[in-house]
């Protein structure tokens, strides 16, 4: 025995540049001509907000009761120019997932989930589905470059318009469904051939830049009645000036997404070497909102991308978001990964933990599929239970940070509140390296 | 001769006249279906999203997404329109006199978009049912991932025409700068002058069917192409030939 299962005998040394990852990507490109192809989001270390710790109560800071004082979660957007603003009764929104990425069933647990919990649930690249208008108590309506089954009827539906100019897993690049999961419905609300490989437009067809963007938010507000919030939507890039052009074009919202945001289908060499990480887009947006005078006022954060916890939330609204939004997560929730289904997994060639395949169309736990056998699997009721079980754990965790810290609101939180672990998470959220006063870059 | 109610942008804003215009009932009488709008001096956004079936004559020259996502209603404009005329269309008729800039019934799903001059670039960019007739010339990345319906150029298209097709029908009479990425030339056949002919018909634009040339997809880029080394090399090694020994699953 080596010591380790399947590993070289120990005085054989493995290359750390090429590892066997790296080995089998060589392999696998020379024997396919084909770049790699898959879902989740980026799986290489990468800073985090792991990398900041709270500093809470102390002498100098009175805490809150745990248990009973209350701490505020609501968020509110667009209520300066929307007749209907949005409200949330959490900071935890769920990110756009299209109906062709997800089973329906999936589409409607999130609905059911994330409105049993008083949150916003999104649409996708592929128009709005009525299962999911039908479960979600406050539905986004994703506005996209490929305008795949883009209905104004649908539009005047939505409580909310998001403008997607990027993603984290990809900004700068389309959207992507493989042909396994371009079943004739799917074909049909994009107006595509059934079992092509769909590759989205990666600009908007009909504006370009953020002074064509701002008569673009404006006629979507007039064929609205001015009625709802319009969000715009980035991928991590350069948050300090996409998010202050999104403002100077009107936006209600600024969703900005970390390279960590995952993705249905994208080239792995676009979900891991394109666009900055989270905790390092965070401070750029807000620093250009309070610049800009707006922000925690008429225009609100959504920062996401690699959102697992009430310490990522908590962690998160400290740097001056005022909610986030989770994607992955919300899919493990339902049971993405669930080592139950090991077996299944590796009978794909992959294993619990690791089932990245979203594009194939054969998950076994029935969400990214639209093989009706297997999206009959999941249990919308349950399924949305258990993103409300979820969220709800999300929001206890963050008001208990929050409330350790001494905010009866999470809102309060703030980068005073935080230190950094590592000299890049201080440099990147403009903390202080625990122990120290020192903010690199802040001299 | 119906009457008209008058909108004059010159005294109104956009706002006034599309929410006055998105109040029309079903139950509106024809008197109250005619509207004209006067002054709108590139305005943006006039008459957008409409949804009742009536009739607007616009006395002048717009701005962005005039008669953006328009369903039912029947648009004129007495002038020239800006960037992204009718885009989404999805029912009804757009007429415009003059020309129309960037991107002319973008991402349209249904109904017509007349332009009886020219139409800058991506005139009828990812296209989705609608038909578009222009009766001058396109420019460049028109028709760029046209999905469904079809563009009929009476002069001439600039480069990259039908960049990225899907399943739309092109029908240019003029001159074709370049052809765009898996956009091909294809037969025209008599079904096809037929619908061309109805096309003409509706946009009130007079010319032959025979005189033009369509042009559709290779439907090359539809799918990814994969090779299969591995397979290739197992099935020799099946068959008893000599194989290299590298490949297989890891």
């Amino acid at each position: 025995m080596s010591g380790y299962d399947d590993g070289p005998p120990w005085h054989l040394q493995e290359s750390y540049t090429f590892d066997r990852h790296v080995i089998s990507e060589i392999r696998r490109a020379a024997n396919t001509g084909i770049y790699r192809i898959r879902g989740f989001g980026a799986k290489r270390p990468l800073p985090t907000l792991d990398d900041l710790v709270f500093l809470g109560a102390s002498m100098s800071r009175y805490p809150l009761e745990g248990y009973r004082e209350a701490c505020g979660t609501d968020v509110v957007i667009g209520a300066e120019r929307a007749e209907r603003p949005v409200r949330l009764r959490i900071p935890v929104t769920i990110a756009g997932m299209s109906f062709g990425s997800l089973s329906a069933q999936a589409k409607e647990a999130l609905g059911r989930g994330a409105s049993a919990a008083g949150t916003s649930t999104t649409t996708g690249d592929g128009g709005m589905t009525q299962e999911e208008r039908g479960h979600s108590e406050t539905l986004v309506y994703q506005y996209l470059p490929s305008r795949y089954g883009m209905n104004p009827d649908d539009l005047r539906q939505a409580d909310a318009i998001e403008v997607v100019v990027g993603q984290g897993a990809k900004p700068g690049g389309g959207g992507m469904l493989l042909g396994q999961k371009i079943t004739e419905r799917v074909g049909e609300m994009r107006t595509l051939p059934v079992g092509i490989d769909q590759r989205s437009a990666c600009r908007h067809p009909d504006w370009t830049g953020p002074d064509d963007l701002e008569i673009k938010i404006q006629e979507l507000r007039e064929i609205t009645d001015w009625r709802v919030p319009i969000y715009v939507k980035v991928g991590a890039a350069r948050p300090y000036y996409d998010t202050a052009l999104a403002v100077k074009a009107g936006a209600d919202c600024v969703v900005v997404d970390g390279m960590q945001g995952g993705t249905a289908a994208t080239q792995d060499v676009f979900i891991e070497h394109v666009g900055i990480p989270t905790i390092a887009a965070i401070p750029e947006a807000v620093r250009a909102l309070q610049e800009l005078d707006v922000h925690r006022g008429s225009v609100k954060l959504i920062a996401a991308g690699g959102i697992r916890s009430g310490a990522d939330v908590a962690k998160a609204l400290a740097l001056g978001a005022d909610a986030v939004s989770i994607g992955t997560a919300a899919l493990i929730a339902l049971g993405d990964n669930d080592p139950n289904l090991d077996a299944e997994y590796r009978a794909l060639g992959s294993a619990a933990g690791a089932w990245e395949d979203y594009q194939d169309g054969t998950d076994p736990a029935g969400i990214t599929t639209q093989d009706p056998a297997l999206a009959a699997r999941l249990d919308p009721v349950i399924g949305g239970r258990r993103l409300a079980n979820y969220l709800q754990v999300l929001t206890l965790e963050t008001q208990t940070l929050a409330r350790a810290n001494g905010k009866s609101h999470v809102h309060n939180l703030e980068p005073e509140d935080l230190a950094a672990l590592t000299v890049e998470a201080a440099a990147m959220a403009g903390v202080p390296l625990a122990g120290t006063s020192w903010i690199p870059g802040h001299e | 001769m119906f009457d008209e109610t008058h909108f004059d942008l010159a005294q109104q804003t956009v706002r006034q006249v599309n929410q006055a215009l998105h109040g029309i009932g079903e139950s509106a009488d024809a008197s109250a279906r005619r509207f004209r709008v006067t002054n709108p001096k590139g305005a943006h956004a006039v008459a957008a999203g409409l949804t009742a079936p009536i009739s607007i004559t616009i006395e002048g020259s717009v701005g962005y997404y005039c008669a953006g996502m328009n369903q039912r209603a029947e648009v004129t404009v007495i002038g020239n329109a800006g960037t992204g005329l009718a885009e989404n269309i999805m029912s009804g008729t757009v007429k415009v006199t003059g020309n129309a800039t960037m991107s002319a019934g973008a991402t349209g799903h249904g109904g017509l978009v007349v332009v009886e001059g020219n139409a800058g670039a991506r005139c009828g960019i990812s296209m989705k049912g609608v038909d578009i007739v222009v009766g001058g010339n396109v420019g460049h990345m028109s028709a760029f991932m046209a999905q469904a319906g079809n563009l009929v150029v009476l002069g001439d298209a600039g480069d990259d025409l039908g960049d990225s097709i899907y399943e739309a029908n092109l029908f240019i009479r003029g001159k074709v700068a370049s052809l765009g990425a898996d956009a091909v030339e294809k037969e025209l056949r008599y079904e096809h002058q037929q619908l061309l002919a109805g096309l003409l018909d509706r946009a009130g634009l007079a010319a032959d069917a025979g005189d033009f040339r369509r042009y559709g997809s290779a439907r090359k880029l539809y799918n990814f192409h994969i090779d299969d080394i591995d397979a290739e090399v197992a099935a020799r090694a099946a068959r008893g030939s000599v194989v290299d020994r590298v490949g297989g699953a890891t």
